[in-house]
């Protein structure tokens, strides 16, 4: 019976812990200096360093995207440029916030995750509070606050990117005419739409820090446990970032 | 001085802690002993406010941390340096910048001044060979020995040690104790320290108390505690031939305390 009753109040009690935190996380710096220090090297860490990996993604989806569209435009009367419209709205509407996030979520969240865990479970978290100083907010707020500022940046890269892997099949294969191409990636642009994937991508990178934050935190064990609560992280901030992403769509494009 | 109230810890409905009364004295290393297990360790994040105790008092110089709020918690852990169990340096952090850390987020010193007394520290536990390195570039030793520089950085009024030399072999351990025993009496911090090595308790154990089910069940200082009657005690202290050897000794040497 008791057990039951767990199974219902324990995802209140989750949720309870996780709201705690963050009223942790969300307090003035104890030394402001200290926190630009650490913001500074947390956008470098989470955000610089994923440049890499965002450019090379976006590139070869976007020249995927670009074939498969093409090879399914069989009706004659299509005109070419669609192509270039479908791939580029694809890529702004969905692939750079959405799925750019999710893998974003594989990266950072669980880097994270392990980093906090880590130190939770090497008792530094606990040699922090000794200190005085309010470990949450020292160590959790500059990532939360440069994933924040830094995702926008990589959600820009990675449409940048995509359009250029169609490019390039516009460039180096005959499925479509660089012209066709060029005539279809500026037609019918909304300009809202680059800013609704910034505004989705920004509420995405808050979701991702502050979970992945979260099941670092509240590590307890090993170094086996700080595994699972990483990949933990990872599964759960990808739900809740697809999750967000139909209420956001509902909220911002209807 | 800290003094400890009829100090109560549970976790989960398992009463870990059944009362203690106990008092720790400035200027002296105070030896928390006891089989693994017995509650040395949940005791002393009791006494520094990590665990909160189902109830009890634990006085600081006549402040009572149970009942205190955040903000004054906040001020008195400035005046608190802890060692933990197994280390727990920043491991992102250089040896000096661990020490420069505590200086940085409660100081208003400049740059010079955190370091010439973050050096100041390092060099008294005899680590200025090492200020660039990293934790997992430094042995065990070494390690215990920056988590004490770091402790003591802030000039702390308490000093709370998770068996400073678990893991150490006999020289290092003795260095390290002789250490803690030479700073404790140098700026008469009020030292607490959790042990189940006996040549720490024989080394530098000035107030000596022994916890044994959750309870305090001998109290006295290393002289004391080779001539003791208390079963457990004895059972605990000559569990090795060692000792034992050295308790004949002490009793032939003094026939009448025996
Ligand atoms: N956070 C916790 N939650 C639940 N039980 C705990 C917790 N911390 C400690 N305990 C329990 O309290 C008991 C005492 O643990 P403690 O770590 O204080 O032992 P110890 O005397 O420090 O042992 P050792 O010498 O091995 O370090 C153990 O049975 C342990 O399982
Ligand atoms: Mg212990």
């Amino acid at each position: 019976m008791e057990k039951i009753l767990q199974l219902y109040t324990r995802p209140f009690f989750l949720l309870g812990q996780y709201i705690v935190l963050l009223l942790q996380v969300f307090t003035i710096p104890d030394k402001w200096k200290v926190f630009f220090k650490q913001l500074i090297k947390e956008i470098y860490k989470l955000g610089v360093d994923s440049l890499g990996i965002v450019w090379i993604i976006s590139i070869f989806i976007g020249a995927v995207m670009a074939i498969q569209i093409q090879l399914n435009l069989t009706n004659p009367i299509m005109p070419q440029y669609i192509l270039g419209l479908t791939t580029r709205d694809t890529l702004l509407l969905e692939f750079s916030s959405t799925i750019m996030c999710i893998i974003l979520a594989g990266k950072v969240g669980s880097n994270i995750a392990s980093e906090i865990g880590t130190m939770r479970i090497t008792e530094q978290i606990d040699a922090l509070n000794i200190m005085g100083v309010n470990s949450a907010n020292y160590l959790i707020l500059p990532k939360v606050v440069g994933l924040m500022l830094f995702t926008p940046v990589l959600v820009v890269f990675s449409m940048f990117f995509g359009i250029m892997g169609g490019y390039c099949i516009a460039i180096f294969t005959d499925l479509v005419s660089l012209s066709q191409w060029e005539y279809g990636i500026q037609s019918y642009f909304k300009e809202f739409y680059v800013w609704y994937s910034i505004i989705k991508s920004v509420i995405f990178a808050f979701l991702i820090s502050t979970i992945a934050s979260y099941h670092g935190y509240y590590a307890k064990g090993g170094a086996l446990d700080v595994g699972k609560a990483s990949t933990k992280s990872v599964v759960v901030s990808s739900i809740y970032i697809l999750l967000m992403d139909v209420v956001l769509t509902k909220l911002l494009l209807q | 001085m800290i003094i400890v109230e009829n100090l109560i810890k549970s976790f989960d409905g398992n009463i870990i802690l059944k009362g203690i009364n106990t008092t720790f004295e400035a200027g002296k290393t105070n030896l928390i002993i006891g089989k693994s297990g017995s509650g040395k360790t949940v005791l002393l994040k009791c006494l520094v406010g990590l665990h909160k105790p189902d109830s009890g008092h634990i006085f600081y110089n006549n402040r009572d941390i149970v009942s205190m709020k955040p903000k004054e918690l906040k001020h008195i852990r400035t005046e608190i340096g802890m060692l933990f169990q197994g280390s727990a340096l920043f491991d992102s952090m250089t040896v000096l910048e661990n020490v420069s850390f505590p200086l940085q987020m409660f100081t208003d010193y400049t740059k010079a001044e955190i370091y010439k007394r973050a050096m100041f520290c390092l060099e008294r536990v005899n680590l200025l060979h090492a200020t660039e390195r990293f934790p997992s570039e430094i042995s065990g030793g070494m390690q215990k020995r920056v988590a004490i520089a770091r402790a003591i950085a802030l000039n702390p009024k308490y000093l709370f040690c998770d068996e400073p030399n678990s893991g150490l072999d006999p020289q290092t351990s003795i260095l390290i104790d002789e250490l803690i025993h030479d700073i404790t009496a140098e700026y008469n911090i009020t030292t607490v320290i959790n042990t189940h090595d006996m040549n720490s308790v024989m080394g530098i154990g000035d107030n000596i108390t022994f916890i044994n089910q959750g309870e305090v069940a001998w109290e006295g200082n290393k002289d004391k505690i080779l001539t003791t009657n208390n079963k457990v005690l004895n059972d605990f202290v000559f569990a090795s031939n060692l000792f034992q050897k050295v308790k004949e000794a002490a009793i032939n040497d003094s026939p009448e305390e025996a």
